[in-house]
């Protein structure tokens, strides 16, 4: 599949990979500076391959607090939440950031490559309730501007009040004459904003975005720099750090789940029973340039303990970082471990989570 | 994408440049172009013995890692320690600052020239 601006990243002379049946820019030109211009600058990232499912009705609300883990009914019109969908066995089906537009209407936003489930299990769970489940994926592209530049970026070509729009708020707004869902979120670790705009405009929006970004050395950046930025802000991907096996607190994202809300939610019977992984995520930080990888075995001594879930040379810190499972009498920072990298086992620390934090 | 008529090369994505019996060995720009942006080699020590087709070192991107392939066999005489310092090298300039490792050699073994790695590529 293609994204609306497809042609745009060609002309861009983007170099594209497969990302859960997608066509995406992997890099444009050199993932390292475009991973600085985001920690630097600002990046422009075509995120329109993830999957938006609309909830609206009079127990919408209810129906998203049975369907996934977080208490929706609490979230105030105009922000938004990040939270999971759990199956019943507790495991992640995937993690999701909601915004509540209004009272009785929310926006679901989920993995690329698991958006088909999602909207599946969304509908099945909603049946019950006075609600309507509809995808608006194959109709929404989404562009996000993300980096210390991203502000005045978006405030020069979007009709917003961005001084009032908070971290984890959405607003409508209007960008080129377009009504969009301009919201402040993000997978980067630096301020940011991520912008919801219908199919057909998303090249013109990329275009005034570009423009607007081009004195303040905006780049239009990949998903290689995405999953580096991510990985120092220390924020988990679907497929790596998560899975339908593993739960919210082996993740050490227990918080997302709200057992105080009232009535039953899918996965709570089981998720009670969860809350002391045998092995929990941690950070690991390495000597040298070799960086641990996905799937790569975690030692103490020669004995395995864990698995790197993801990890590479950071380029912001200049050193290997890793994000890792491991027994969880040796998750506590500053304990020395090996990681196992190609026969090679090379010595890591845990240390605490994120690797990088902007000052602000 | 660049390739230099004058050099040889290998499935592996090595170009080879033979002279007075001794092979100067890196990676082709198709091959750091498909990697990203390198950020880690590893090269065999002078004095080692390097073997035709065998695995010899790494070379290491943010995104992956790949074997790097000894296209000769001999024993190595040079190494880049200024590619080794800054593998970004390996981008810029891979057939002239960023060559790798440099190999004393009897035999000279079989290498594609620059039309057939073109096409090879042309395939991937």
């Amino acid at each position: 599949m293609k994204t609306p601006l497809h042609e745009v990243h060609e002309g861009l002379g983007a170099s594209f990979t497969d990302f859960a049946g997608w066509t995406m820019p992997v890099r444009y030109s050199s993932e390292l500076a475009e991973h600085r211009a985001v920690r630097e600058a600002a990046g422009l990232f075509d995120l329109s391959h993830m999957g938006e499912i609309e909830v609206t009705g009079p127990q919408a609300a209810d129906a998203l607090d049975y369907a996934l883990v977080g208490k929706l009914s609490a979230v105030t019109p105009g922000r938004a939440r990040y939270t999971m969908m759990c199956n019943p066995e507790g495991g992640v089906v995937d993690d999701l950031v909601v915004y509540r537009l209004a009272d009785e209407r929310y926006l679901v936003v989920a993995n690329a490559g698991n958006a088909p489930a999602v909207l599946a299990e969304l509908t099945e769970r909603a049946a019950s309730f006075d609600a309507q489940v509809a995808d608006r994926s194959p109709d929404t592209a989404l562009i996000a501007v993300q980096g210390p530049a991203s502000a005045e970026i978006v405030g020069a070509v979007a009709e917003a009040d961005l001084a009032a729009l908070k971290y984890y708020a959405g607003t409508p707004a209007t960008v080129g004459g377009q009504e969009i869902l301009l919201a402040r979120t993000g997978y980067t670790g630096e301020d940011g904003f991520e912008l919801y705009v219908p199919a057909e405009r998303a090249p013109e929006v990329w275009r005034l975005l570009t423009e607007a970004g081009r004195p303040h050395g905006l780049l239009p950046a990949g998903l290689a720099c995405r999953d580096t930025l991510r990985l120092e802000a220390g924020m988990p991907l679907y497929g790596n750090e998560l899975s339908a096996e593993l739960s919210p607190f082996a993740a050490n994202l227990g918080r997302v789940v709200k057992f105080d809300k009232p009535g039953d939610f899918v996965g709570r019977a089981a998720l009670d029973k969860r809350r002391d992984p045998e092995r929990v995520l941690v950070g690991l930080r390495g000597a040298g340039r070799r960086a641990a990888r996905h799937g790569y075995a975690v030692l103490r001594g020669d004995q395995p303990v864990g698995e790197v879930t993801s990890g590479a040379l950071s380029p912001t810190l200049g050193y290997p970082i890793a994000m890792a499972y491991v027994a969880r009498d040796l998750a506590e920072p500053g304990t020395e471990l090996a990681a196992d990298i190609r026969g090679r086992h090379e010595p890591v620390e845990v240390v605490a989570l994120p690797f990088y934090q902007r000052r602000s | 994408m660049s390739i230099p008529e004058h050099l040889s090369y290998t499935k592996e994505h090595e170009w080879v440049s033979l002279a007075d019996g001794v092979a100067t060995v890196g990676i082709t720009a198709f091959a750091a172009e498909s990697l990203g942006d390198v950020v880690f080699v590893q090269l065999p020590a002078v004095g080692d013995t390097v073997t035709a087709g065998e695995t010899c070192g790494e070379v290491e991107s943010t995104k992956s890692v790949s074997e790097l392939y000894s296209p000769v066999t001999g024993e190595v005489t040079e190494v880049n320690e200024s590619a080794v310092d800054n593998p970004e090298k390996l981008n810029s300039d891979p057939y002239d600052t960023g060559w790798l490792f440099r190999v004393r050699t009897d035999a000279v073994p079989e290498l594609l020239d620059a039309t057939a790695y073109a096409a090879l590529i042309q395939e991937d």
